[in-house]
């Protein structure tokens, strides 16, 4: 019924940060998850692939020096398609996604609570009808527990090379088009855009 | 340091950044990914188990999840969900941003001031999305970042999809013109 008490309180700590850290993102709002998926604000996809960035290249180090092991989901397509179609539905309706909503009753929002306990219904309904979404799980193949240097047949640190450069390369490209005035998004910069500088962000 | 702390919003480079060293921490001290929906999943499953008559015999969830070696259970990602309560509670206590929010301004342009009308879109689109994310197996965190920092193909595929879905709604339910309102 119960993990040992050590593993719990570190999974409390590691929570406390993580729901601290989204809520100083601001991630925790439904306007800045719709500002996302209306291409408005871009901050939502600034903190992912910062973290998975940062993430990527110490998780492969610990799993390199065999601190820790890899836990990587396996590749059913009909589980991840449908799913992930639910999913995008849901969380454009509700503006906020598991973890932020969480962290939005937190800051005392009143209909992430009503969305979490949504949430619990989703939960419960999947459960209970498990016997039957199974087969729609597995239906349609399972590649197994997949990663792209495997699926590539490359070296995990060529990929991340790769991943480190488009990311990079991502990232500018939003802040390019940020810095771009309004309704002018074919046309050259406005003379008063700011310049591209992101330490300016960093020690905003 | 107080003054940090205190600040409502932060770089998101920096939170970026800071979550992914959350990463190593979570993978070095437990090795365990960030997630959240498994927890709602664990909890479902206990709560139906407690409830439900005979559920073991009609419904082969259990006999499945023994099978995986993933009973559920109050474990570290039942911990994980309540510290990001309490850590988000935290955050918004020392910067002031607290509230109440039970209408967002954008929903009430499109769709009027009715508490009723957005609570019930709030609780369907809760539940349309914790189901896809079991269906999946994970979200936003543990596909989206956990996941995809660990390069999984699964992954990828899910965030790509569930966020270009999230996308086509979001203009589906407000335009272009919803732009000028978040």
């Amino acid at each position: 019924m119960f993990d040992s008490p050590d593993k719990l309180a570190l999974g409390f700590v590691s929570g406390i940060f993580f729901g601290f850290l989204l809520q100083k993102g601001r991630v925790a709002k439904f306007d800045v998850i719709l500002g996302q998926f209306l291409l408005k604000d871009w901050r939502v996809f600034k903190i992912m692939l910062t973290a998975i960035a940062v993430g990527s290249v110490g998780v492969y180090g610990l799993v390199q020096g065999d601190l820790a092991s890899l836990s990587v989901k396996p590749l059913v397509y009909g589980g991840i398609m449908v799913g992930a179609v639910l999913f995008g539905v849901g969380m454009a309706i509700f503006g906020l996604c598991p973890g932020t909503s969480v962290a939005a009753c937190g800051e005392g929002n009143r209909h992430a609570m009503v969305g979490v306990l949504g949430m619990f219904m989703g939960a419960a309904l999947f459960v209970a009808a498990y016997p039957q979404v199974e087969p729609l799980i597995q239906g349609l193949g399972d590649a197994g527990k997949l990663t792209i240097p495997e699926w590539l047949q490359i070296s995990p640190w060529l990929t991340l090379a790769g991943l480190l450069l488009v990311i990079t390369v991502v990232l500018m490209s939003v802040e390019y088009l940020e810095r771009r005035p309004p309704n002018e998004t074919t046309g050259p910069r406005r003379a008063t855009a700011p310049p591209f500088a992101p330490l300016n962000d960093i020690i905003r | 340091m107080n003054n940090v702390l205190a600040r409502k919003s932060w770089s998101p480079y920096v939170v970026g950044a800071a979550i992914g060293v959350l990463s190593w921490f979570t993978f070095a001290s437990a090795n365990k990914p960030l997630g959240i929906t498994t927890a709602f999943e664990n909890t479902a499953a206990l709560a139906e188990k407690a409830m439900i008559p005979n559920f073991e015999q009609t419904n082969d969830y259990y006999a499945a999840k023994a099978k995986d070696g993933k009973t559920p259970k109050i474990d570290w990602e039942w911990m994980l969900v309540v510290g990001v309560f309490v850590g988000a509670f935290l955050s918004a206590s020392l910067s002031g941003d607290r509230h109440r929010e039970k209408v967002p301004t954008l929903w009430r342009w499109r769709f009027g001031d009715s508490i009723a009308v957005r609570f019930v879109a709030a609780f369907v689109g809760g539940t349309l999305m914790m189901f896809g994310a079991r269906m999946a197996g994970g979200c936003t965190s543990g596909h989206g970042i956990s996941g995809a920092l660990q390069l999984a193909v699964a992954s990828w595929l899910f965030i790509l999809v569930a966020f270009g879905v999230g996308i086509v709604t979001a203009f589906t339910m407000y335009g272009r013109e919803g732009r000028t309102h978040v």
